[in-house]
């Protein structure tokens, strides 16, 4: 008989259009992060450091990028004989079909997944925060408070709460009262979207709500139980964590690393992170290069300079490039003479010798000022820069760009570049 | 599949001095991120080879440790698979292994129960690329009965460490001598052989039965004029690392855009275990030149002209030059190193000084824990 005590599910269908162009091709889960990652090996490597070896991956959004990398599992050890990683795309029904319209729902169109496990516990994660979290220790909590659902909660300082979802609780850290963005919050307690549900409590709610459009769990199956009575306790996480959902988010995340003693440390010896490595030769640095307050991952070799950045897997940088307060994912190359400053370049992209990134002052962003607006120079996977162009601040660019898309050679500061059907 | 697989990786030898006191020099770290056996490995996956057994009884922990699991090399199949073969006792033989033919036939059920009609053995201490499909195909089209894997060294190298071949027009081998003293030919036998698995089982049980245990002078010189041995040249990059000087000389090598260009970027790719260790972190202070740097290194000093292993550890204002640190390293503050290889899972105090001089690399072992961070 299969028997798992807890399985994850864990959601990676969003698309996170806060990053802009970096997730124009990729779900956001499957964005690079701190060199060798991607955003998902966090909460994958926590599920198995945590003892968990079943997990469903949802997957909807641009998912081709997510299910290379997923594979079998073998990175998280989660290729199982009984369990394992699987990845479960929305699919036709007879009577009916319909993509994962909310959160709840992805999972109500799995409910055969879970009871195939015959679970106990679910665990539900989102597949877009950078943290170490041991889930054992939660399920323990969950257990002795005999709690329906748990919610992780941080607490987040009070200018900050109205930007999360509030939760109020008593001095047993049972839930009173929830807040969604409260104009005037009443406590810090935010909730982390890490919840785990008593099975049987989670599927007669997914059953009930079935017919609830965009079923989400904040919006319908957290306040269904809420109202129901059912026990609900905030499980207080004080380590770190960091929604890395937009530009200057994911920025600030990742210099974060190079700081000389990390507070998200990746050098602990215990609670590894893994991930899928396609290059595995050690990074050479050249005689003329300089390499400082900056971490640099495998196959990379450099033959210019680079201060205060991430850089990625198999990236070649040029002789006399100045790399700057950037992030460089994989295999992407930097040309000869070409500076770049406070920028994040996708993988596989392209960037020619003597091109100027980051230059002028910061202007409005003409394609989204909510998106592009922390002075960025954003470049998209698969993107080619042609030699010797300027580009300003609060940018972007997708796509194979010639030297005729850049008027006088200068993109200016707010300007776009994206070039449509740019396939590689 | 036509060819089965078999790795000697048993030797060990004086010329390695300390290093051999830790490993089997199969498992010797090389170019940062490998280890030897990973180079034969590799070329018999690469080659579609799919059932290979690893001979090994020196000091096999680490070589244990590197092969736990075989689907780094993607051996981890139904068909075939990745096999270590250490000397156990049997109702027939209580020995260790007391030769690489002996290796052979104390493992000869391994050869009696394959099907494939050919073996490639290849030793666990070459640093190369090679198809042995090719090779194997040479070996069909020659008639030959062994053929064995040859490379020319330029004039006036030192070969007398390996055994030296001479040729005729049709590379028919007509002489072979094993480390000989005045070395008359700079040819030299890689240590890769292609022979039919019927004949290897035959040769085999005969040595056995006359108490000769080495494959190379109880077969390949004994039988050299009564089979048809022939030799296969490459002319690509091999080195052979069982000597510290070459050894040395392999990982510095690989500071070569040449070299990385073709064993890195070029197909096929040279496997590895993964070891899921973060980036490697230039913090402040960090000056590093011509270097190879792994996964999980930390630095905080000068690095010039060396090769660095994964999770080595270099203090504020240390200076590494001309050296190789390998694995799991901790270099304390104000060190200097110069010349030297440091061996794997070690401490170096602050404030020390290791120079090798006159040409000679020195061999730092302090015996201390690896400080964790």
């Amino acid at each position: 008989m299969i028997k798992k005590e807890m399985i994850a599910m864990l959601l990676a269908g969003g698309q996170g259009s806060r990053l802009g162009v970096l997730t124009s091709k990729v779900a956001k889960p499957a964005v690079a992060f701190g060199g060798k990652y991607r955003i998902i090996d966090f909460p994958l490597s926590n599920c198995i450091n945590s003892g968990i070896d079943t997990v469903g991956v949802l997957t909807q959004y641009q998912p081709l990028r997510l299910n290379a990398h997923i594979g079998i599992g073998i990175p998280w050890d989660l290729d199982r004989n009984i369990g394992g990683v699987t990845v479960l795309p929305p699919y036709e029904k007879s009577g009916n079909s319909e993509w994962y319209t909310g959160t709840a729902n992805a999972i109500y169109q799995n409910l055969d997944y879970i009871d195939s496990y015959n679970p106990d516990y679910v665990l539900i994660l989102s597949g877009d925060h950078i943290y170490k979290m041991d889930y054992e220790v939660m399920l323990d909590y969950h257990k002795a408070n005999q709690a329906d659902v748990t919610i992780a909660a941080m607490p987040v300082p009070y200018e900050e709460a109205s930007r999360f979802g509030i939760v109020l609780t008593d001095d047993d850290n049972k839930i009173t009262e929830f807040e969604e963005k409260p104009e005037q919050p009443r406590g810090n307690l935010a909730s982390m979207g890490i919840y785990i549900f008593s099975w049987k409590i989670l599927k007669e709610a997914l059953i009930t709500k079935s017919e609830q459009s965009n079923c989400d769990f904040g919006k319908h199956i957290i306040p269904y139980c809420f109202e129901k009575g059912d026990r609900m306790f905030a499980y207080e996480y004080n380590g770190y964590w960091k929604d890395v959902g937009t530009l200057s988010s994911y920025w600030e995340a990742n210099m974060e690393l190079i700081n000389i003693i990390p507070v998200f440390n990746l050098y602990e010896e215990f609670w590894r992170i893994y991930t899928k490595s396609d290059t595995l030769p050690p990074q050479y640095i050249s005689e003329y290069a300089k390499v400082e307050r900056s971490i640099v991952s495998e196959g990379t070799s450099i033959y210019g300079e680079v201060y205060n950045s991430v850089i990625g897997a198999g990236v070649t940088i040029e002789e006399g490039a100045v790399v700057r307060d950037s992030i460089i994912m994989q295999n992407t190359s930097i040309g000869k003479g070409t500076k770049v400053n406070k920028a994040i370049i996708a993988e596989n992209a392209n960037i020619g010798f003597d091109v100027e990134l980051g230059i002028g002052n910061e202007e409005l962003s003409k394609l989204e000022p909510k998106i592009y607006n922390s002075g960025l120079v954003t470049i998209g996977e698969n993107s080619v820069v042609p030699n010797h162009v300027k580009v300003g601040k609060n940018t972007a660019i997708s796509g194979i760009t010639v030297a005729e898309d850049y008027p006088n050679g200068v993109l200016g500061s707010g300007e776009f570049i994206i070039k449509a059907g740019d396939v590689k | 599949m036509r060819a089965i697989g078999i790795i000697l990786a048993g030797g060990n030898n004086n010329k390695m001095r300390e290093l051999s006191y830790k490993r089997a020099i199969s498992a010797m770290p090389i170019a940062g991120s490998y280890r030897s056996i990973d180079f034969a490995l590799s070329n018999m996956s690469n080659s579609h080879i799919q059932k290979v057994a690893v001979l090994t009884q020196y000091n096999a922990l680490s070589l244990n440790e590197h092969l736990s699991s075989s689907k780094w090399w993607d051996f981890g199949r139904k068909q075939g698979g990745l096999f270590v073969f250490t000397p156990s006792i049997t109702a027939e033989n209580g020995f260790w292994y007391q030769g690489t033919a002996d290796a052979i036939y104390q493992n000869i059920s391994f050869l009696k129960n394959s099907h494939e009609p050919y073996v490639v053995i290849a030793s666990g201490d070459g640093v190369y690329k090679l198809d042995y499909n090719k090779v194997l195909e040479y070996h069909i089209a020659k008639k030959a009965d062994i053929t064995v894997v040859c490379k020319d060294f330029p004039e006036g190298t030192d070969v007398s460490r390996f055994g030296c071949v001479k040729m005729n027009e049709e590379s028919r081998i007509t002489e072979f001598e094993e480390k000989p003293l005045v070395c008359t030919s700079n040819t030299v036998s890689t240590g890769v052989y292609v022979i039919r698995r019927r004949l290897l089982i035959e040769l085999i049980e005969k040595c056995a039965a006359e108490d000769r245990y080495d494959f190379v002078t109880d077969i390949l010189v004994r039988y050299k004029n009564v089979k048809r041995i022939y030799g296969y040249k490459i002319n690509t990059y091999w080195s052979n690392i069982a000597t510290v000087e070459s050894y040395y000389k392999t990982n510095m090598d690989f500071l070569k855009l040449s070299v990385r260009d073709y064993f890195f970027k070029q197909y096929p790719d040279i496997y590895s275990k993964v070891d899921d260790l973060p980036p490697a972190k230039y913090n402040p202070g960090a000056v590093v030149k011509n270097s190879l740097i792994s996964s999980g290194c930390i630095i905080n000093g000068v690095v010039e002209n060396s090769v660095l292993f994964k999770k080595a550890y270099i203090g504020n204002n240390c200076t590494i030059k001309n050296s190789i640190i390998l694995n799991n390293v901790y270099i304390g503050d104000n060190t200097y190193i110069e010349n030297c290889i440091v061996e794997s899972r070690d401490t170096i105090r602050a404030n020390t000084t290791y120079i090798g001089n006159n040409g000679e690399i020195k061999i730092v072992v302090e015996k201390g824990e690896r400080y964790s961070l």
